[in-house]
């Protein structure tokens, strides 16, 4: 990675504001993503976390400001699928699999590739993409797995699943929602060292609860607070923020200690 | 009545003969695609050869039935495969009818007028029958038209994400648009008792038995074709994008999708379909009115993909021919009795078989399948898993 990208953001938020029919769920956002960094979005239930996410990949639109992604794109002029091709994916906060598919068909829909339909009708499986798709099973531990139907597995399975299709699209930048909610420890220790072994070549953004986990494995943490960037840094310096302990931390973290 | 009931219990032998052979090659038949084509290439062979052991009255029913299998074939691959419910079919195969009907009209007259028209005082033929003279272009447009109509319609609705029950409302309400303009433009389309009396196709009598026959075949090489195309598509990438929109239309566009080109691409060839199951079913029935195309038509469209199984080809084409082959038998005997059959048929449908008739057979399938894996060869689950998983 040169330096230049190093300091430049991914995403770049200026004055972002997201209006459900008068209630601002976002006001006046400034807030960036760099690139390799594991970036995680903390904050109340209701601080608009969720919707961040929302505005980045084009489900709710912004009634104000600008969206940047790698200087060239303004997101908010996008729709969903075009946002897509030019490098961010979405993983949801329930597990959103295709149940029906195999595990395989799965990745193999989601994988990049011309999502057109001229692109899709006349598609064949080519040898580069097998080893495409068996390469991010074995990443994901799923290769045993490929050929069982998707809802056929264990709720884990099925976020790793999720992340790996995610993945596939080859993102420049991935969005999580709560991705180890519902897991058991070891599969929180397996999300936990997949995100860090994805953020080696892009930027992810977490929206988490888990104070324990964001501590782990958190570059850099901002706490939003009813629509509004309250601190950003690293976990420490958020941890020790007087205003964060008020609005939000303190309560969790004395009742984690 | 008695040939009526003869052919009822043809098409169920049919059918037993399907599950017959099914069953007794299932040692063999642990999902394999060959046995599959096999059975496909002898109800093939068997559909090929009817001309020669069913009565002229027969033939023409079956040809009938098949003409719907093809439409069912187009309405699931809109329905079973992609999640988009239309109650309107019986519309685009309506248009298909009626250009092969107004063809046939002309072709009768010799271009003339046809004869409603002259009592209705018009002096000359109206300008939108003018291309209907020529009879290859009365073919392509009882495609293109429905085609076209579909591909408008999907292309307004679906890229405005007017999806689920508001556009299966909308289809049913393009159906009551088209029937009242039909019945309403009476002096343009016949009005309610719809277009017949026809006399010649191609120049050779229409309602000759050779002329039936050939047109019997034709619908059946038109079934395969159909049936193969299908098969291919759905087989295909597009196979799993299309149940992906099913399943989860924003997931798919969140996974770069432009799902509405999608699902008004599916329209229109479901539509096209529908056109050519119409001008198939015309040439065959020898009338075609608004009644035939109307609101009940189309839901029962809908009964036939439910009833043979969504979701897949050959289903649809099972539950076409048996509803209809019922309703052949039950309407003309006891012609009360149809309306409630078809709406038992439908509670049946919706409480016990949800997956249709496929579904049930391939219940039994499973269930030979796990006794022949338990019976030959247990430690080779891996090879068995294998083996049907990327059919
Ligand atoms: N589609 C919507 N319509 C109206 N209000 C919404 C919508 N989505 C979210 N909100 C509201 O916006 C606020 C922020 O929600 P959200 O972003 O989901 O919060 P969280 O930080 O818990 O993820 C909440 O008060 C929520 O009720
Ligand atoms: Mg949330």
């Amino acid at each position: 990675m040169s330096k230049m990208s190093k300091s430049q953001a991914v995403l770049q938020s200026e004055k972002i504001t997201v209006d459900f029919s008068g209630f601002k769920a976002i006001k006046n956002l400034d807030f960036q993503v760099k690139p390799n960094t594991v970036h995680f979005v903390i904050g109340p239930n209701g601080a608009g976390k969720t919707t961040l996410l929302d505005v980045i990949c084009g489900k709710s639109k912004a009634s104000e400001g600008k969206l940047t992604f790698k200087n060239k794109y303004d997101l908010t002029k996008m729709t969903e699928y075009g946002i897509v091709h030019k490098g961010i994916s979405r993983k949801f906060q329930a597990p959103s699999i295709f149940s029906k598919l195999t595990v395989f068909e799965n990745l193999e829909i989601a994988m990049k590739q011309k999502k057109s339909l001229s692109g899709i009708l006349f598609a064949k499986l080519k040898k580069d993409n097998k080893k495409k798709i068996d390469d991010m099973l074995n990443l994901i531990g799923l290769s045993e797995e490929q050929d069982k139907k998707a809802g056929s597995l264990a709720h884990g399975q099925k976020q790793w699943l999720e992340i790996a299709m995610v993945l596939m699209q080859e993102p420049d930048l991935v969005l999580l929602d709560e991705p180890i909610a519902g897991m058991t420890k070891t599969e929180r220790m397996k999300t936990g060292e997949l995100i860090t072994q994805i953020a080696k070549d892009r930027a992810v953004l977490i929206v988490e609860h888990d104070m324990d986990f964001v501590k782990e494995y958190a570059d850099v943490v901002t706490v939003m607070h009813e629509g509004q960037l309250l601190r950003e840094g690293s976990m420490e310096e958020v941890q020790n923020d007087p205003q964060v302990r008020q609005v939000y931390l303190g309560r969790k973290v004395e009742a984690h200690a | 009545m008695i040939p009526v009931r003869l052919d009822i219990y043809d098409e169920g032998l049919l059918l037993q003969n399907i599950r017959g052979g099914a069953v007794g090659m299932s040692k063999l038949l642990v999902q394999s695609s060959t046995n599959k084509k096999v059975i496909l290439l002898l109800i093939l062979a068997v559909l090929l050869l009817a001309p020669l052991f069913l009565s002229d009255f027969r033939l023409n029913l079956l040809g009938k039935f098949l003409a719907f299998a093809i439409l069912a074939i187009g309405l699931d691959l809109l329905w079973g495969y992609t999640g988009v419910l239309s109650l309107g079919h019986g519309i685009f195969f309506g248009i298909g009818a009626y250009s092969m009907a107004m063809y046939l009209k002309l072709e009768a007259t010799g271009g003339g007028l046809p004869d409603f028209m002259a009592w209705s005082g018009m002096k000359e033929l109206p300008l939108i029958w003018l291309p209907f003279q020529y009879p290859m272009i009365a073919i392509m447009l009882g495609m293109i038209v429905p085609a076209a109509i579909a591909f408008l319609l999907g292309w307004l609705t679906f890229r405005n994400r007017i999806n689920g029950v508001y556009f299966t409302i909308l289809s049913q309400a393009l159906v009551l648009v088209v029937v009242t303009l039909l019945i309403g433009q009476q002096n343009l389309t016949g009005g309610t008792s719809g277009l017949t009396n026809f006399q010649t196709f191609f120049g050779y009598p229409v309602n000759s038995p050779t002329t039936q026959t050939v047109v019997y075949l034709v619908t059946v090489v038109a079934l395969a074709a159909i049936f193969l195309g299908c098969s291919k598509l759905v087989k295909g990438r597009l196979g799993r994008v299309l149940v992906g929109i099913r399943d989860g239309e924003n997931r798919m566009r969140f996974l770069g999708y432009n799902t509405s080109v999608y699902k008004t691409f599916v329209y229109t060839v479901s539509g096209a379909i529908a056109g050519l199951a119409g001008m198939l079913f015309v040439l065959q029935v020898g009338i075609i009115s608004p009644t035939m195309i109307g609101i009940v038509p189309s839901i029962e469209m809908v009964l036939w993909v439910a009833l043979g199984g969504r979701g897949t080809i050959i289903g649809p084409i099972i539950g076409a021919v048996f509803v209809n082959a019922a309703k052949t038998g039950l309407s003309e005997s006891y012609p009360d009795m149809w309306t409630y059959f078809i709406g038992a048929l439908f509670v049946i449908v919706v409480i016990f078989l949800p997956k249709g008739i496929v579904g049930l057979f391939e219940k039994f399938q499973e269930r030979w399948k796990r006794a022949d894996v338990k019976d030959v060869k247990e430690p080779s689950g891996v090879t068995v898993r294998k083996n049907y998983s990327r059919l």
